[in-house]
């Protein structure tokens, strides 16, 4: 593996980290298995692609997406709370929604964004030379992304959010609607899974219909790799752990790319590596 | 304060498993009242309690709390008012949170949730002075994880969540009978303490006769979905065992048949 890979591998790792970070809030926080990701990422490309392509500044197209992945959260929110729809079909009917939905927003299938203005040719044009660039610019991204999570799971809203996945009867017991909590985890975590597909979209030079597919096995993979890695101690090292997770398995995509591996055996070897890392503990507990 | 007019409570309405669990009941109950209830399985305890926390909703009447109408509340809006403590000594607190964190939940109960610090230096202090009452050394574990903790330890971290707040009104629905007789006595006695010391009303279900008797103000016995007796002042504090299970065969026509309750007699 040379340089430039490496160097691509870790951006890669940072911009869908952020995505991590979103799955990490609806599968470990909340304790939901929201599959709306798969939709709400290709969702945050589309509506950053779109208003790009109409000439808007690239870093409102990334508030955009965030509004725009924070009401897909509101729709799987709404589907299970008020509709009682179990959690995973609530965001599977989300998902396949937002497939019809994406193709509206973008028009057709694919957008390509070369020569547009995004926000890497932005810093590119201040002069920061390769590879620092799109390094620093995704690491700040992820950096204050990182922060202000952590700042908020710390609140007094972000101790009843996890609370809530813990054990929801004893957040009821303290007078909190366990559904409008529900409901604001995973607006913020496709909030934050929109922005990744915007960063993502933005960075590849393209936005895709189809590039969500796998995207919640992924997320998966870079929040139990992070979590055997650098371990849950406390929510800091935890969403650390989400990040590095998410880098170490863009490298391991690279590596097994590079040994020779077709590109479209990629997602069979992401549902391995989850299984692997998923079922470790308890095959170490029946070994011993 | 608390008043439960003509409650009824079917579960499997109009299906051949129908189960009246409350046959219309009627009670009042005074500011300060510390009550226990017993009764035989199926008497309607749970039930009873589970009404007034509205847990589900009810099939007729109506309950009040401090002169409002609570019937069509929903479990978390009651909540905000009435502390509970369950059975589970698992059931009240976050396992993957810290002692510090779940106590903040139940500090800032009284309050709207905000984005403020869930922790600051001036709830810590709150939070060790509490802790150094209940006297398990759990002052000085702040920030362990609950999971960490064991039963009897969950449970008393529980009671103080749910009385820290001041809450209106306390519902205990069996809450040592799944600790060990030694953490048992424990949590009673800092159930009295807490109780006595916040002069907070509750009502307390148990299994145990010899705690109905002697904790609280006023006994209630219920059967088959009614309140059989209600006794307090004098006649419940020259009570006995004996008498109890006495009165009970009069108005039910047979033994005494709560299992658990027979063996701890």
């Amino acid at each position: 593996m040379n340089l430039s890979f490496a160097i691509t591998s870790l951006e890669q790792g940072l911009a869908f980290g952020i995505m991590a970070l979103g799955v990490f809030i609806s599968f470990r926080i909340l304790d939901f298995a929201d599959l709306t990701v798969d939709g709400s990422l290709p969702l945050g490309a589309a509506v950053s692609a779109r208003l790009l392509v109409a000439g808007v500044n690239p870093f409102y197209s990334l508030a955009a997406a965030v509004v725009a992945g924070g009401m897909a959260g509101a729709i799987t929110g709404f589907l299970n709370t008020k509709l009682k729809i179990a959690p995973l079909l609530s965001g599977i009917l989300t998902m396949t929604s937002l497939y019809s939905i994406n193709l509206r927003v973008m028009g057709r299938p694919n957008i390509p964004l070369i020569g547009k203005d995004t926000i890497f040719s932005f810093i590119r044009d201040l002069g920061v030379p390769y590879p620092w660039n799109n390094l620093l610019l995704l690491i700040l991204v992820i950096v204050v992304v990182k922060f202000l999570l952590d700042a908020f799971l710390n609140t007094q809203i972000g101790f009843a959010l996890r609370a809530t996945g813990d054990n929801p009867q004893m957040i009821r017991s303290m007078g909190i609607s366990t559904n409008s909590m529900k409901m604001l985890g995973l607006i913020i975590s496709n909030a934050l899974v929109a922005l990744s597909g915007a960063l993502v979209g933005q960075y590849q030079g393209f936005a895709d219909v189809n590039m969500g597919v796998g995207t919640i096995v992924a997320g998966l993979a870079s929040v139990i790799i992070g979590e055997v890695v650098i371990g849950e101690k406390s929510i800091m090292i935890a969403t650390i752990g989400v990040i590095i997770g998410s880098i170490l398995y863009r490298f391991s995509i690279s590596i097994a790319l590079n040994l020779g591996l077709a590109a479209s055996d990629l997602k069979l070897l992401t549902a391995v590596i989850v299984i692997v890392f998923l079922s470790t503990p308890r095959i170490k507990k029946a070994l011993r | 304060m608390l008043k439960v007019k003509n409650l009824e409570k079917i579960f499997y309405k109009g299906t051949p498993n129908e189960n009246v669990a409350i046959n219309k009941i009627d009670l009042t109950v005074n500011e300060g009242d510390f009550i226990t209830i017993v009764g035989s399985n199926g008497a309607g305890k749970s039930t009873l309690l589970n009404s007034i926390a509205g847990v589900f909703p009810v099939d007729n009447g109506n309950i009040f709390l401090d002169d409002e109408d609570i019937t069509a509340k929903t479990e978390y809006k009651c909540a905000q008012k009435i502390g509970r403590v369950f059975q589970n000594p698992l059931a009240g607190t976050s396992p993957e949170m810290t002692i510090e964190e779940n106590l903040s939940l139940a500090i800032s109960k009284s309050n709207n949730l905000s984005l403020k610090w869930g922790l600051s230096k001036h709830k810590r202090e709150i939070m060790q002075k509490h802790l150094e009452k209940i006297d398990l050394g759990l002052e000085k574990r702040l920030t362990t994880k609950v999971k960490l903790l064991s039963g009897g330890q969950r449970q008393a971290l529980t009671l103080l969540m749910a009385t820290v707040a001041n809450p209106r009104l306390l519902l205990l629905d069996e809450h040592t009978a799944a600790l060990d007789p030694a953490t048992a006595i424990k949590i009673k006695n800092l159930t009295a303490e807490l109780v006595n010391s916040n002069n907070i009303t509750t009502l307390m279900i148990t299994h145990n006769m010899e705690d109905a008797i002697k904790m609280g103000n006023r006994l209630i016995m219920m059967d088959g979905g009614q309140i059989i007796y209600d006794i307090q002042g004098e006649e419940k504090e020259n009570l006995t065992i004996e008498k109890l299970l006495k009165m009970f065969e009069i108005k039910h026509g047979g033994k005494f048949n709560n299992d658990r309750m027979l063996l701890s007699v």
